[in-house]
């Protein structure tokens, strides 16, 4: 693109949401679903991981919405560390399992699993549970423990990441699904969708040094957006998050929440763990930036129990 | 097995025993079971006699079943055994196929003095100052620095360079490897020793093992009154000499019908090359072997001793004295003690027992042993060290504990690891992000598996970390996490003697499992 290309389509994106915000409000622009979803947010209450994923997916459309015959697909969970599935530090492998599946059934060509862990990698992906889950569904399990995986790309607009270095299977793939597990977090509070996206990228580290909560957000503005954010709420470390010390920790909540627009989602995730998403400071600096919406009210949230 | 089978029985054996000690040595994704390491290693011998004068057990006996072997063998150990004889013959091979010369011996006159003095010395340091010496010249640690220092990283870059073309190709069971955490410096003894053996095993055959290594010395002298050597039939002797300059070892004197068995490490070449069939490896029964004294020799022994026990003592005062605890926290990170691996007790025993043959450093999964270069003082160079700016001590994990064939780490069981204590964390605040920027961090408490890191309320909506020393295991996990350059605001101090942990407490929470969304 030449410089001048440049400033014309970003000036007529810029008069476009301009006149989308003065015409209708501006959570209709971002929160942008797919033709044919009819909610922006479906949570899921009272089964197993894969059945809730079952009932809510069906709400959106089925996985044939997100994911066209052909493409490649990231499904990322968080995998983050050395511990069992039980202790719901990383995300239930039987729902990663289970959406690799319905990835294929939509027709996708390939599906990858990575995480850049916080643990020894080899040992956390094996005892995740999440490695032979993702394989035994037919997914390609790629490993993130070494810089030369991750490229360097730009983030336009960012306040304080302007640039970073993320996988290169995010730019590799067509559709990135977003598989968080929601934590109890010490010192965001909170991890769901938004946090997730820390183990995208390579050096942590800066975001932790450069306002952790501006990183976050400024993230969500790179173009390679999730499809769909599934928010794994069945066990939930309440408390000693995000790596947790032992079963305490972890309450039984049996839920679900899909949404394509990542702000809703935390938002909702963090309703659901009990603290004020207000609190959260980079769910409302995400919110204000324009990358989702935090007014659940304002939404078609679609309420299930089985 | 008649005679001339020997040395093909040989070169089959060792062939497969150097296999297994090289895969050993570079399994850097802890892909061999620990129980298969230990029972490959059981038969090393300083590793096994160390490990028996530390535990007292017969399980670390090893070292008796060699003994035994030499006696009634000989010095079996050096070629069927031994990683670095194994080692030497190839080389010894190599350098027959540059230059013939290379691979004929002859008989010489051993270097009695010199390998005798060695001996003494070795063990009289070993055990009057410490390990020192042994480290430099056991033949085991000496090949397990040369596969970690030099095979290793010649294996990781394969690898990396594999696992770019079959990445390319959407394959990913091979993955990318940093080669990190040897600094320059403690390249100097590997390269030195390497170079050492690998000329003269090139160009003189067993020279090392007959002149240097304490261990040849010391299997030489049992071997003196071994049952089984190798044997001249006087009436098929043509005295042709074949077998003389077949000899490694330089140990036949053809002429007289003596071979040295001292020396002779029973690879049976001068077997197969007899074109006779006048030598034969049978049961010869014990002989004298009392020894004509030598004023003059003694008083140089005396005096070797005298002049190398100064050297320990010039390495003593070397050694990092121990400071006080700091009172106040400063912006430097001030370690008082390295940070030495689970299982090491204290760092006294540990420095004590540790050949620094590296196979720690090579099967820890999380690449966080470097070989330390001034941190235990010079005595205790290239003995493996915690380095948690590089990495940091996986929570599930044991396996330096499970290799380690010199009882310098003991094993330990998960459940007791997890809580043994082998450093304290220390915040130093000035340094921390949340202070100085007044932004969010908390990487340090994300990364503790026991949170003994917390965060606690500070200004506004942040949050600071604390530390509880109490139920700290110095896992360093903190410390590698903490983002602040140069200094950590976060660092593990250790423990000389690695104490117990208390168990983290634990209650159930309060929230319970929910019936309504709470959206």
């Amino acid at each position: 693109m030449r410089r001048r290309d440049f400033f014309k389509t970003t000036l007529e994106a810029g008069i476009a949401a301009g006149a989308a915000i003065s015409l209708g409000g501006h959570e209709n622009l971002w929160a942008s679903s797919p033709v044919g979803v009819k909610y922006d947010l479906v949570a899921i209450m009272g089964g197993d991981p894969d059945a809730m994923f079952d009932l809510g997916i069906q709400e959106l459309g089925g996985m044939g919405s997100f994911v066209q015959k052909g493409q490649k697909v990231l499904v990322k969970p968080n995998i983050g560390w050395d511990v069992i599935p039980d202790l719901a530090a990383n995300t239930n492998p039987l729902l990663v399992k289970r959406i690799i599946e319905h990835c294929f059934k939509a027709g996708a060509k390939e599906v990858y699993v990575f995480d850049h862990t916080c643990d020894n990698w080899v040992n956390t992906y094996r005892n995740s549970g999440i490695e032979k889950a993702a394989r035994s569904a037919g997914a390609k399990v790629v490993p993130g423990n070494s810089e030369n995986y991750y490229q360097a790309i730009e983030i336009p607009g960012g306040v304080k990441l302007k640039s970073t270095k993320v996988h290169e299977i995010l730019l590799e793939t067509d559709v990135f699904i977003n598989v968080p597990v929601l934590k109890d977090h010490s010192s965001t509070r909170m991890t769901a969708a938004l946090k997730n996206t820390m183990g995208i990228v390579w050096d942590r580290g800066y975001w932790h040094s450069n306002n952790l909560h501006q990183c976050i957000a400024d993230y969500a503005l790179f173009e390679k957006k999730p499809a769909l954010n599934i928010i794994d709420c069945y066990n939930v470390m309440v408390k000693h998050g995000p790596q947790g010390v032992s079963k305490e920790d972890v309450v039984l909540m049996k839920s679900q929440i899909i949404t394509t627009d990542w702000v809703a989602g935390d938002t909702a995730a963090a309703k659901m763990l009990g603290v004020d998403p207000q609190k959260i400071d980079y769910i409302p600096i995400a919110h204000k930036m324009g990358l989702g919406n935090m007014n659940l009210e304002s939404l078609n949230i679609k309420r299930l129990k089985m | 097995m008649t005679s001339s089978l020997l040395r093909k029985f040989r070169i089959g054996f060792s062939a497969v025993i150097l296999v297994f000690f090289i895969l050993v040595f570079i399994d850097f994704r802890s892909l061999i079971p620990a129980k298969y390491i230990n029972y490959l290693l059981y038969l090393q011998f300083v590793p096994s006699l160390i490990k028996y004068f530390d535990l007292k057990t017969f399980a670390a006996g090893g070292f008796i079943v060699i003994l035994l072997l030499t006696l009634i063998s000989g010095r079996t150990y050096c070629s069927f055994l031994c990683p670095m004889g194994i080692g030497q013959d190839l080389f010894s091979r190599i350098g027959g196929k540059i230059r013939k010369k290379f691979r004929r011996f002859g008989f010489k006159r051993p270097f009695t003095l010199i390998r005798y003095s060695l001996l003494i010395i070795t063990l009289g340091v070993a055990m009057i100052w410490g390990i020192y010496l042994v480290t430099l010249l056991d033949p085991y640690s000496i090949f397990g620095r040369f596969i970690t220092f030099f095979g290793k990283p010649v294996l990781l870059l394969l690898n990396n360079f594999f696992t770019g073309i079959l990445g390319k190709f959407d394959l990913y069971f091979l993955s990318h490897t940093e080669i990190k955490g040897f600094s320059l410096l403690t390249y100097s003894v590997p390269v030195v020793f390497s170079l050492l053996v690998a000329v003269l095993s090139l160009i003189k055959g067993r020279l090392y093992c007959n002149m240097i290594c304490p261990v040849g010395t010391l299997l030489g002298l049992v071997s003196k009154i071994s049952l089984f050597r190798i044997k001249y039939n006087d009436l098929e002797c043509t005295r042709c000499g074949r077998c003389s300059v077949a000899c490694k070892s330089s140990c036949i004197d053809f002429l007289n019908h003596n071979i040295d068995v001292s020396r002779c490490v029973n690879c049976f070449n001068c077997i197969s090359t007899c074109p006779d069939k006048a030598l034969s490896y049978s049961f010869i029964g014990s002989k004298n072997i009392a020894h004509k004294t030598d004023e003059s020799k003694r008083r140089f022994v005396a005096g070797s001793i005298l002049l190398l026990l100064g050297i320990p003592q010039i390495a003593k005062g070397q050694d990092k004295k121990a400071p006080s605890p700091k009172k106040e926290s400063t912006v430097k990170e001030s370690r008082t003690f390295p940070v030495c691996p689970p299982g090491a007790g204290t760092m006294e025993d540990f420095n004590k027992y540790c050949t620094a043959c590296s196979l720690c450093i090579t099967a820890c999964p999380n690449n966080v042993l470097k070989p330390a270069v001034k941190q235990y003082g010079i005595a205790g160079f290239l003995q493996p060290v915690m380095d948690y700016h590089k990495s940091f001590c996986t929570y599930n994990c044991t396996i330096c504990t499970e290799v380690c064939p010199t009882s310098a780490l003991k094993p330990l069981l998960l459940e007791a690891k997890k809580l043994t204590q082998i450093g304290k964390a220390n915040f130093i605040k000035d340094n921390c992000i949340v202070k100085t920027e007044k932004t969010a961090c908390g990487a340090c408490s994300e990364a503790c598996p026991t949170k003994a890191v917390y965060m606690i309320p500070y200004e506004g909506n942040l949050v600071i970390p604390e530390t509880n020393h109490e139920i700290c295991i110095g896992c360093g996990h903190c410390e590698y996490a903490c983002p602040t350059t140069p200094y950590k605001a976060i660092f593990v101090d250790g423990n000389p003697v690695h104490q117990a942990a208390k168990k983290p407490e634990n209650k159930n929470s309060d929230i319970s499992t929910p019936v309504e969304f709470p959206f």
